[in-house]
């Protein structure tokens, strides 16, 4: 993004916006940041999807041994597929079963594993989401779709503090035989945020 | 009384609004400028969130995610001494002017 | 300088007000637990962001909560359903 033109802003929120560019251009003046690392990140950061997330999953899927250390010791597992994550947040993966169904979110804030999946949506977000997950869970999974089976336990992450939670989504029936990179196409980012399950091989 | 940003189980009967707003440069921007920053060593997370937390419930509210994240960038640099208010209202104006 | 914790144990969270940041939530103050885990040590945010070091670092638990036991009969679920908080050692109290 260059100086040269307006950017694009709606009236409602452009105080704020113009505040920002108006920090930008100084941090710029006084070289506290440039423009070249400034469009370095946001390209980065609009490369990351979850489809990074999902072929962690896939692999999960079918390498029993990489699953165990991927719900052990994430950080070093994804490395392995070479995903290295900064050093500001761990990374947790939860894993869903015929028993127990996981169900992130963040209350205080937006903690979200960016690394793995991109930039959170804005309903993790909103106020709504994150006042109802924790206290009404089955009533949010119903408003995404999800009706869970009485004898399914609902466990609710709530990420505090230094972790980020991925869930890992059970493996959809029907999809035995299918490779890695099939299997990944499954994977979508609400199955690994929990507000939805893994897509059956028929829907993709 | 929970802090503003403390809002697990707050009661509400608003339904999850599952849409997806299209960033507008200056998010991206603001984003931007959090990484950078604490590349830098000039501002941690923790910090970042301080300054949200800090805001006025009602701007809390009513600010969107990244107006919270710039509020509090701004905060941040002014307390630190690496920008003033002065410079930024300045610097805001003349692009008011710019822009129209 | 820890309260000797372990995985399994029954913990109860500190119910105090501060002023300044903080990262447990409202809804978890004074209520009773179970650790799972211990996701290590990290640096503590009521220092860092304010100015501080964050040290000591401060180890950091995963406390599993009955929903039952946060909301009561608010809760409209299984009895067995939980909601799981990341807490930081000095919030945690042996019950």
């Amino acid at each position: 993004m260059t100086d040269e033109h307006p950017p694009l802003i709606h009236a409602e929120r452009s105080r704020r916006a113009v505040r920002i560019l108006a920090i930008r251009r100084l941090l710029i003046e006084k070289d506290v940041v440039t423009t070249d690392e400034l469009d370095d990140i946001i390209v980065r950061a609009r490369a990351r999807t979850p489809a990074d997330g999902a072929k962690v999953v896939a692999r999960a899927w079918l390498d029993r041994a990489f699953r165990e250390r991927l719900l052990g010791d994430a950080r070093t597992a994804v490395a392995d597929l070479g995903y290295q994550l900064s050093h500001d947040a761990e990374l947790a993966v939860v894993e869903n079963t015929v028993d127990v169904h996981h169900l992130v979110v963040c209350t205080l804030c937006s903690c979200y594993p960016t690394s793995l999946l991109g930039p959170p949506p804005d309903w993790y977000k909103s106020f709504a989401y994150r006042q109802r997950a924790v206290v009404e869970p089955r009533a949010v999974l119903r408003e995404f779709g999800l009706e869970l089976a009485d004898d399914v336990r609902v466990r609710v992450v709530d990420s505090t503090a230094d972790v980020r939670y991925l869930v890992l989504p059970r493996r959809p029936a029907g999809s035995e035989g299918l490779g890695e990179d099939a299997l990944a196409q499954l994977v979508t980012r609400d199955s690994m945020i929990g507000v939805a399950e893994a897509r059956s091989r028929d829907r993709v | 009384m929970p802090a503003v940003h403390d809002r697990g189980g707050l009661p509400t009967d608003e339904p999850i609004d599952r849409s997806d707003h299209q960033w507008e440069d200056w998010e991206h921007v603001t984003n931007a400028l959090v990484g950078m920053l604490r590349r830098r060593g000039l501002i941690n997370v923790d910090e970042l969130r301080r300054g949200i937390e800090a805001m006025v419930p009602a701007e809390y509210e009513s600010s969107g995610y990244y107006g919270r994240w710039s509020a509090s960038i701004e905060t941040l640099l002014v307390e630190k001494g690496i920008l003033t208010e002065a410079e930024i209202d300045a610097v805001a104006a003349e692009m008011d002017s710019e822009w129209g | 300088m820890g309260i000797g914790i372990r995985a399994g144990d029954a913990v109860t969270v500190r119910s105090i007000e501060v002023d300044h940041h903080h990262r447990t939530p409202w809804f978890v103050k004074g209520k009773p637990g179970k650790v799972r885990l211990v996701h290590g040590a990290f640096f503590n945010p009521e220092s860092r962001a304010h100015g501080g070091d964050g040290l000591p670092k401060r180890r950091l638990w995963q406390v599993e909560f009955l929903q039952k036991d946060i909301w009561g009969a608010r809760y409209r679920g299984r009895a067995d359903d939980v909601l799981v908080v990341d807490l930081f050692e000095h919030w945690l109290d042996r019950p």
